[in-house]
């Protein structure tokens, strides 16, 4: 790695981060959206939902504690979905154009692209995590300290979701697809809102697509991180999951492959 | 074939059952100005596109300053300047910092990018500009700043497709003799795609693309004569009669 890929990195974070410091209408509503869920959703659902004590938690927990990791991957779920927006708005538009001319192996451009909109949801789920607390669901700061690499692998490995999905993407107006056919089921499959065994109760299909969903692993990486805990089976699928979708994502914007191969 | 220059050979590319470029080739020595002429639709942008790998081609070959850009892709970027047709500034940065986040891109950071970029924005005129943010620019600034933005890493050979769309006709006029003079002063290589020919001079190289294929290829007071525009409508017209 030459002192030039590092220039290259740190510039394209830079710009990651002025942009979203001058986009402030994308913080608010990247934290309104959790915190409606906390705030709205948990209080009304925490009378249906009696929850048992499962690991990590050594008792018997409120609905609104269950779901704060689940709104943390839901932050990092959205953020990694928008930048991939962005990514096809900028393909259409030149300024990811711009980036995919540099004199640098695409895998490490768009490694660099990766990596500063994970940094971002880490900003966002740690702002999401400071409100919460200020609402009385906190954790020991050693959950959070854990809890930041933990959020970032899930970043990460939905980043290049987002990644790959931009390069088959032809078109900005297919992005809606994404909305009902990507987040949703990604979402509402996994573990973020109800615990796996909830799920195994109502249909053993449901439950067997819920354990299977990389977000649903992704959760369970922050929850357990958030005590102070590893879940080694939850790292190995977020990790997993982020080299075939960041290998897919590589094939996608290969020159001679993938979609800049299919459109100019 | 010339170290400085842009070789393209025999380019070929198809888009489904589209035949967007068939045998397109030519080849500029350094410190040539070259003008690529053609319609909309004629094969300007895909060969851009190849020109700048955003994609390769189907058969054929580009060697730009004497490096092969599908065996030495990175050395061959590394010796391109682009202006892209559509903007590709960050709007809601300044100038000075769009300047540096591309310098950085090319792997140049710390002093040498700041001289470099204010070099580069004085050469065009513009350095008093350098803390305003690209919002508050005119269209005319915009492209300069472009231009500015796409020598800092002291290119070979400039690439600019259809860099005056939308600019008013002064605008037109001082981006196009900036170019003509930077070609003639420092050696730079420039492939000017446009399909306007009042931004052709007499003594410019001058490819005529249409449908895909090289029409013409030589001088433009050569292959235009005294009238440019009435032989490129002409060469066009012929051509897409011909094929109707």
């Amino acid at each position: 790695m030459t002192s030039a890929w590092i220039t290259a990195l740190r510039a394209i974070i830079l710009r990651e981060f002025l942009r979203f410091l001058g986009q402030r209408g994308r913080f608010v509503s990247a934290l309104v959206r959790p915190l409606v869920w906390l705030l709205v959703f948990a209080a009304g659902f925490r009378a249906a939902l009696g929850l048992s004590i499962i690991p990590p938690y050594q008792t018997y927990i409120t609905y609104e504690t269950y779901i704060v990791p689940g709104l943390c991957g839901m932050i990092c779920l959205f953020n990694g979905m928008q930048s991939s927006l962005s990514l096809v708005y900028d393909r259409e538009m030149g300024s990811m154009r711009l980036l995919l001319t540099a004199p640098l192996p695409r895998w490490w451009l768009l490694t660099a692209k990766l990596v500063a909109g994970s940094l971002i949801s880490v900003l966002q789920c740690l702002a999401f995590l400071a409100i919460a607390a200020a609402f009385g669901i906190s954790m020991n700061i050693s959950g959070y300290l854990f809890a930041i690499p933990a959020i970032f692998a899930a970043a990460l490995m939905l980043g290049a979701l987002g990644l790959l999905l931009s390069s088959q993407i032809r078109q900005l107006e297919n992005f809606a697809g994404v909305m009902n056919f990507v987040i949703f089921p990604m979402f509402f499959l996994s573990s973020a809102l109800y615990p796996l065994w909830k799920m195994q109760e109502a249909s053993l299909l449901l439950y067997r697509i819920c354990a299977a969903n990389p977000f649903s692993h992704a959760v369970e990486l922050i929850r357990f991180a958030l005590y102070g805990q590893m879940n080694w089976l939850a790292l190995a699928v977020t990790l997993g999951a982020l080299v075939v979708f960041g290998a897919g994502a590589v094939w996608g914007y290969d020159p001679g492959r993938g979609q800049t191969a299919r459109k100019a | 074939m010339h170290d400085g220059g842009l070789q393209v050979e025999g380019i070929g590319h198809r888009w489904g059952a589209k035949q967007a470029l068939d045998g397109v080739g030519f080849d500029l020595a350094p410190g040539a100005f070259c003008a690529l002429l053609g319609p909309n639709g004629a094969g300007k942008s895909t060969l851009f596109g190849i020109l700048t790998r955003l994609f390769t081609p189907q058969t054929g070959r580009v060697v730009v300053a004497g490096h092969d850009l599908s065996r030495a892709p990175l050395k061959a970027l590394s010796r391109i300047g682009v202006v892209f047709q559509q903007s590709t500034l960050d709007l809601d940065q300044t100038v000075r910092r769009n300047l540096l986040y591309f310098a950085a891109l090319h792997g140049i950071s710390g002093r040498e990018a700041d001289r470099r970029a204010m070099a580069a924005l004085d050469r065009l005129g513009m350095a008093e500009r350098a803390a305003e943010k690209v919002a508050a620019l005119n269209g005319g600034h915009r492209r300069r700043m472009e231009i500015a933005r796409a020598l800092i890493h002291r290119p070979s050979v400039l690439l600019l497709d259809e860099p005056t769309v939308g600019l008013d006709a002064a605008a037109r006029r001082a981006i196009t003799d900036h170019v003509h003079d930077l070609a003639a002063t420092e050696g730079l290589t420039v492939l000017w795609a446009t399909h306007l020919t009042d931004e052709v001079r007499p003594a410019d190289r001058l490819v005529i693309l249409h449908r895909g294929r090289v029409l013409a290829d030589g001088t433009a007071a050569a292959i235009g004569g005294d009238d440019l525009t009435a032989t490129f409508l002409s060469m066009t017209a012929a051509t897409t009669d011909a094929k109707a």
